[in-house]
């Protein structure tokens, strides 16, 4: 905990630090101290952790069944799911680890918007995170495909058709994409290849996420700073790995309902049909956790616009840091963002469902309103609130909730009793 | 500005109108029955996927390939459970094609249990010309490729009935209440009486659409019964191990709770706050 050099005790560990300091990167990791008062929302960066390497465990013994292939990809994946021992098991963790993946997700990123953990000195720890967010979704979408279902055939051809949207040389980016005319094989075995790569890029990007993370030190529910050799921190080692791990089994064992008892309900049913390209689905929908995207991009009426917005949901959250210009951390002592956080988190739900909906009546007025919304969320309302928002008074420290006069006072006159003998009159 | 303010408010009128036109209906009211195989410890009802494959092999394959099952799956565990010799005969029924052999010819041979199930039609195209224009699905995971998944399957196999008066129906298409848009190619494929059960079972209709829909789910989920099975193991492991990590978390927490605050840091701390409250001048506290 101390800022002291660490130095290994025995001299061959001391030749092998100087040379490798992999001692002194394990020393810092369990040592590395952390705000005693994190709670619970906290632990979602260590199951996001154990989710990715999941998902490339799983993905690698999938890889080794699977052929990417038009002609024989729904046929492998079926293969997989009935002659490879534990195929179905391995192929139901993959499927519904992405799932699981992005909910921890959604609940890591509406953590820091709430505890307002984007701010000054954390900016780039936002950045890296969001990047990594963006990556997801492309490995995600890529992974859809790889079944080569109805769904799976469909999305990626709405999606892919989305880059023909920008203007002059957007249908020559699309072809570029699909590798020909259509969504086809070279289709296929290019979003294989990629879907193999992301999740490595997105492992390193996790390294860059944690090191910036370590220089500032996480930032806490109270949102002001601790002091690192205090007793406000504690070491990382035992106390958050057991408390990650506390959370991470309540998550593991709503991860496994999905697998065992409900692995399709994430699912679209049509998925389980070949791709077929000369029967469109009448509804097509991607996963469910890209629907807010999918009902901002069908909301704007022109599809470059649509375009544009979908994107811009997402880029905007990386000017976050400087949008929102309030000093004050956590949303704790902020009493009016604090509102307006839950709002845009049933507005970004309520989207959800609206991307689920066909775009048309109420569903795309909604969607529209929702849309807008959420753009004036980031653009109008946290630099207003920024500027005009009376915050509540922050404590002295964590430790200390925000105490009023009174009871600060009973606290000096304890404190004194001990110092000065029990006549605290005598005190002035 | 004024033009687009109009412009906004007139697509929202339209949007408006428009949500009226509502698309396609479909009745999802679907029969229920009691399926052995749903819930924690689901399994399925040998008798019945033994069953519900003599009524796949009299009524349905005759136009439905299941080409992602072979008939090994037949005899092994979780299935309809013949045995070996049962499965090896079923197999032996059937025709496979062959080869190429020594003088490089293709040749027909009995099937084996290594062999998927031979399938009614070459190809989707030859299926689809002779039914009408309408391509009977493979069945393999049928049951997980419908909304409503069993239920939905029994419901169609029993939802025929006379057409509303009004209903216009081509020659050549059915009604159906559980079909989406009510119009099916399909004509009703049971009917009481059309197999002969060997272990006695009166096959009504009710009673052939629920064996093979349930011969059905385990096709497109061979592996359901130690999924189950599974599932219960991993999550009471996981409870236990929850409890046991919750546990030691509070002993190891509570050792860094027992530290207390040192006296002096909480005298300087209350002073910089009464400070902040009082101003620069402590002497004014009282």
């Amino acid at each position: 905990m101390s800022g002291e050099k660490y130095i290994p005790k025995s001299k061959l560990a001391q030749w092998f630090d100087s040379r490798l300091p992999l001692l002194t990167l394990s020393h810092h990791l369990t040592e590395y101290p952390t705000p005693k008062n994190l709670n619970y929302w906290w632990t979602f960066g260590g199951i996001l952790t154990i989710f990715l390497i999941t998902q490339i465990v799983t993905g690698i013994v999938l890889a080794m069944h699977y052929v990417p292939h038009v002609d024989h990809a729904f046929e492998s994946v079926e293969h997989i799911m009935r002659d490879v021992n534990y195929g179905w098991l391995i192929r139901y963790a993959h499927a519904n680890g992405a799932s699981m993946f992005f909910l921890a997700v959604y609940i890591h990123i509406f953590r820091g918007l709430f505890y307002g953990s984007y701010k000054s000195p954390r900016e780039m720890i936002w950045i890296t995170g969001l990047i990594i967010y963006l990556l997801m979704m492309a490995t995600a979408f890529m992974g859809y495909v790889l079944p080569w279902g109805q769904m799976s055939f469909w999305a990626a051809t709405v999606i892919t058709n989305l880059f023909s949207a920008i203007p002059l040389f957007g249908e020559n980016v699309t072809e570029w994409l699909w590798g020909g005319f259509s969504v086809d094989n070279p289709t296929l075995i290019r979003f294989y290849s990629l879907h193999y790569l992301f999740p490595f890029l997105i492992f390193g990007l996790v390294v860059l996420h944690i090191w910036a993370l370590h220089v500032p030190g996480n930032n806490n529910p109270v949102g002001i700073d601790v002091k690192k050799n205090g007793n406000e921190t504690m070491p990382f080692h035992p106390y958050m790995v057991m408390k990650d791990l506390t959370a991470l089994l309540v998550f593991l064992i709503i991860y496994l309902w999905f697998v065992f008892f409900a692995p399709n309900v994430l699912g679209h049913p049509d998925n389980y049909i070949e791709a077929n390209p000369l029967v469109t689905p009448p509804h097509i929908v991607p996963e469910w956790y890209l629907l807010p995207f999918y009902a901002i991009l069908r909301a704007i009426p022109s599809k470059l616009g649509g375009v544009i917005f979908m994107f811009a949901s997402i880029f905007i959250l990386m000017a976050l840091p400087w949008l929102d210009t309030s000093k004050v951390r956590s949303s704790v002592f902020r009493p009016i963002y604090r509102k307006f956080f839950w709002v845009l988190v049933v507005v970004v739900i309520l989207l959800g469902y609206l991307g689920a909906k066909p775009p048309e009546g109420i569903y795309l007025i909604l969607a529209r309103i929702a849309t807008a919304y959420y753009f004036i969320h980031f653009l109008v309302l946290l630099p207003i609130l920024g500027r005009y928002e009376k915050t509540d008074p922050l404590p002295m420290s964590i430790s200390d909730p925000v105490l009023n006069k009174q009871d600060l006072m009973d606290k000096f006159k304890k404190t004194v009793t001990q110092y000065e003998g029990d006549d605290v009159d005598s005190f002035k | 500005m004024l033009i687009l303010l109009n412009r906004i408010i007139l697509t929202i009128f339209i949007s408006a109108v428009s949500f009226s036109a509502s698309s396609e209906e479909m009745n999802t009211n679907y029969l229920k029955t009691d399926w052995s195989f749903k819930g924690i410890f689901g399994t399925f009802d040998r008798a019945s996927l033994q069953r519900g494959y003599q009524v796949y092999q009299e009524v349905c394959s005759g136009c439905h390939s299941v080409q992602h099952l072979s008939y090994r799956n037949l005899s092994e565990k979780g299935g309809p459970e013949f045995s070996v010799e049962e499965a090896k005969a079923i197999a032996a029924q059937f025709e496979v094609e062959d080869g190429p052999n020594s003088d490089g010819e293709m040749f027909m041979r009995p099937g084996r249990l290594s062999d998927t199930f031979v399938k009614p039609y070459p190809n989707v195209e030859a299926s689809t010309a002779a039914n009408g224009g309408a391509y009977p699905p493979d069945m393999s995971v049928l049951t997980k490729a419908r909304k409503g998944g069993a239920n939905y399957i029994y419901s169609l196999l029993l939802g025929y009935e006379e057409a509303p008066t009004g209903f216009e129906l081509d020659e050549g298409v059915y009604y159906n209440k559980y079909m989406p848009g009510n119009k099916i190619k399909m004509t009703a494929p049971l009917s009481d009486g059309l197999v002969e059960y060997s272990d006695g079972t009166p096959s009504t209709r009710a009673q052939m659409a629920k064996d093979v829909t349930a011969f059905l789910v385990w096709v497109a989920e061979p592996h359901l019964e130690s999924q189950h099975r599974m599932g219960f193991k991993s999550i009471i492991y996981l409870i236990i191990l929850f409890i046991l990590v919750y546990m030691s978390k509070q002993k190891v927490w509570s050792r860094f709770d027992s530290k207390k605050e040192p006296e002096e840091e909480t005298f300087d701390k209350v002073e910089r706050a009464v400070t902040e409250y009082e101003g620069e001048d402590p002497k004014t506290f009282k």
